[in-house]
């Protein structure tokens, strides 16, 4: 993977949590010696991929996969442990905050609960000013409520209400506003972390046209994290499969919806319900996904693989590119067994 | 009235506050068979979990319900003392929640919370009451029941929780199970398990199924029926296949549309403009109409009725498709 040929490109990104606490939660006491544990959440594990100028990449898993992390990483709202995160190139994980300033303006980030990213106490008018004017104080104050007025144009919320406080809107007007928030300032790159998960069909499918439509018009570049599998098939481009933090598959959205290979999004697709299919068959998966501060050695996914062997359960898996462009990383795929 | 394992009839709901009556629900009929399972869909605000509870008559204040029945195997309910009625829930119906974290008391083991209810509803010895709970874990498959029974709800996965809580609600054997968005919170592969496992359910034990969902999806594959609601009523009802292929009500056609996967990838999503009116001010006439594409003079004063089209097992409240 060339460091520059994307518009944002991470490699071998790790991001671990230390749960263990004090040190005397870290201290035990057996067979008459005291030690000290450590309890680390693995997150995320090695994940690599490049995301390309004007595309909709999704990643997809189940809770706790690891998917949010993986976007608040990115963005550098965690550190991550180990791993190099590239902005058109530049590398900007070892960045100080201030050096970081001019990136965090052309990325961007929508997030799940309108309710809960939205200060309360700040209006509309307020909510949406702030950015601009943190990053570009030289900004005249007409510049800035004219540009307010575009965006809640754009976003579909009328800017006469812009002197409204959050509790006076209904979900889906609030997560326009917090749409209209992240495209303030006029971003390249947003990461949107299930934007339609708390909404209503009818009112996420409006949201969803919304960012279609942004996308569109601004050339936007979205890292959209979903567990919705159907509007993960509607939007993306490319979409990356991720299981307890680590990527197992990733393709373009046609080949991954017609010729999955690793067994876990062969799994993970067959759930989904399809309208008005009757009892399709879903493949059903043994036992239940591991705890993240105890990986299983090998590849992650051996204890619940049908296509096991003893290498799956030793050696782990490396992403693999197949002939078609898309990246498995699976044993079982590379022996030709599935 | 025979035959039938529940009939509501022009239930109505209302819930009494300072300034009036608000009306929840407004005169829904539906019929349910044994092994028969229907699906109440619509979006968040349409009444779904209002009729679910009204049913069971656990609507509370300032909610009460004035008007219409509900009759379980021949017994209307709206009738019973509330004694009587206690009987009859637990017994005869059980309702299952969206969130097992919410539902399982998390400071008690799945023993006690299990035979907890046996005790409140049968007269068995303590050893007969884990019997049946560890049958009845076995029934919804959780694996090492045996182990399951003395863990908190806590050590099991949100999967395990749900199966627990179903479990629970088999304990009395009900005629009828009323689901309340029983996996929303959940995963697709773990959805898939228990909606599955509730059809099953259905099947081997006689029970009726009513399903609480805004999925359109998971409905369609697990129920027979379907009723569309919008604000307090039920605007569509029929066969789901029928709905599900040929919907004929302009709400139910833009909820289907809505749904990603349904067109092609990429393409704009059928939108419908607006949002669910709130209780407070539904408007006149169809309360569909502010925001249907296809609404005439007509939809503004009058409320259509829900009549059935074409002789076919299908009702519309539509004044326009209806015809």
């Amino acid at each position: 993977m060339e460091k520059n040929n994307g518009l944002l490109t991470i490699k071998n990104l790790t991001k671990h949590f230390d749960i263990s606490g004090g040190l005397l939660d870290q201290l035990s006491f057996s067979n008459g010696k005291i030690s000290r544990k450590r309890t680390v959440v693995k997150a995320v594990n090695d994940v690599s991929f490049s995301i390309q100028p004007g595309e909709t990449l999704s990643v997809v898993g189940e809770s706790g996969c690891g998917k949010s992390t993986l976007a608040r990483t990115v963005l550098g709202l965690y550190p991550p442990n180990s791993g190099e995160i590239y902005y058109r190139g530049d590398r900007i994980d070892t960045l100080s905050s201030k050096e970081m300033l001019p990136y965090r303006a052309k990325m961007q980030m929508i997030f799940q609960d309108p309710y809960a990213s939205l200060n309360p106490r700040m209006t509309v008018a307020r909510t949406l000013e702030e950015p601009v004017v943190f990053h570009n104080k030289s900004i005249s104050n007409d510049e800035v409520q004219k540009k307010v007025e575009d965006v809640m144009e754009q976003v579909g919320v009328d800017p006469k209400w812009v002197d409204r406080y959050p509790h006076e809107f209904s979900g889906g007007q609030r997560q326009r506003i917090s749409i209209a928030r992240a495209l303030m300032v006029d971003p390249e790159f947003v990461v949107a972390d299930e934007p339609v998960s708390a909404l209503d069909v009818s009112i996420q499918a409006q949201i969803l046209n919304l960012m279609m439509d942004a996308q569109e018009k601004r050339g936007l570049t979205y890292l959209f994290i979903t567990h919705d599998l159907s509007v993960v098939k509607h939007i993306s481009t490319r979409v990356a499969v991720m299981y307890l933090g680590t990527l197992c598959e990733l393709a373009t959205v046609r080949e991954l919806f017609d010729s999955r290979r690793h067994p876990y999004t062969k799994a993970l697709l067959s759930a989904i319900p399809i309208l008005g299919e009757r009892k399709p068959k879903h493949i059903k998966l043994k036992g239940e996904v591991p705890t993240p501060i105890n990986l299983p050695p090998g590849c992650i996914f051996h204890g619940r693989c049908e296509y096991v062997n003893d290498r799956c359960k030793e050696e782990k898996p490396k992403i693999r590119v197949l002939d078609s462009g898309a990246q498995v990383a699976c044993h079982a795929v590379e022996e030709g067994r599935i | 009235m025979v035959g039938h394992l529940l009939e509501v009839k022009d239930l109505e709901v209302k819930f009494a506050l300072r300034f009036g009556d608000l009306t929840a629900i407004d005169g829904i009929s539906f019929i349910l068979d044994k092994k028969e399972k229907l699906g109440l869909v619509g979006e968040s605000g349409a009444g779904k979990s209002v009729t679910g509870f009204s049913i069971i008559n656990l609507i509370s204040k300032p909610g009460y319900i004035s008007g219409g029945s509900v009759t379980l195997d021949g017994v209307k309910l709206n009738d019973l003392t509330d004694s009587e009625m206690r009987e009859i829930r637990g017994n005869k119906i059980s309702m299952i929640f969206q969130d097992p974290m919410m539902t399982l008391n998390p400071v008690l083991t799945i023993a006690t919370q299990m035979t907890e209810t046996v005790h409140a509803h049968r007269n068995v010895s303590k050893n007969d009451a884990m019997d049946i709970a560890l049958d009845k874990l076995k029934k919804v498959y959780i694996p090492s029941p045996e182990k399951r029974l003395f863990q908190y709800p806590h050590e099991c996965s949100g999967g395990m929780r749900q199966r627990i809580v179903v479990a629970i609600a088999l304990l009395t054997n009900p005629a009828l199970i009323i689901a309340d968005e029983p996996t929303t919170a959940l995963d697709v592969t773990i959805q898939a398990g228990i909606t599955d496992l509730l059809s099953e359910l259905c099947e081997t034990d006689d029970m009726g199924l009513i399903l609480i969902t805004h999925d359109l999806a998971v409905v369609s594959q697990v129920t027979e029926k379907i009723a569309v609601m919008y604000a307090g009523k039920i605007i569509e009802t029929g066969l789901t296949e029928d709905i599900i292929k040929n919907p004929r009500h302009p709400y139910t056609q833009g909820l289907i549309g809505s749904i990603p996967g349904t067109q092609e990838m990429g393409k704009r999503l059928t939108q419908i403009k607006g949002m669910m009116p709130t209780l407070t001010d539904i408007p006149k006439g169809c309360a569909f109409h502010p925001r249907c594409d296809i609404g005439e003079q007509i939809c503004r004063e009058t409320t259509p009725l829900l009549e059935s089209v074409d002789g076919e097992k299908r009702l519309i409240a539509c004044h326009i498709a209806g015809v």
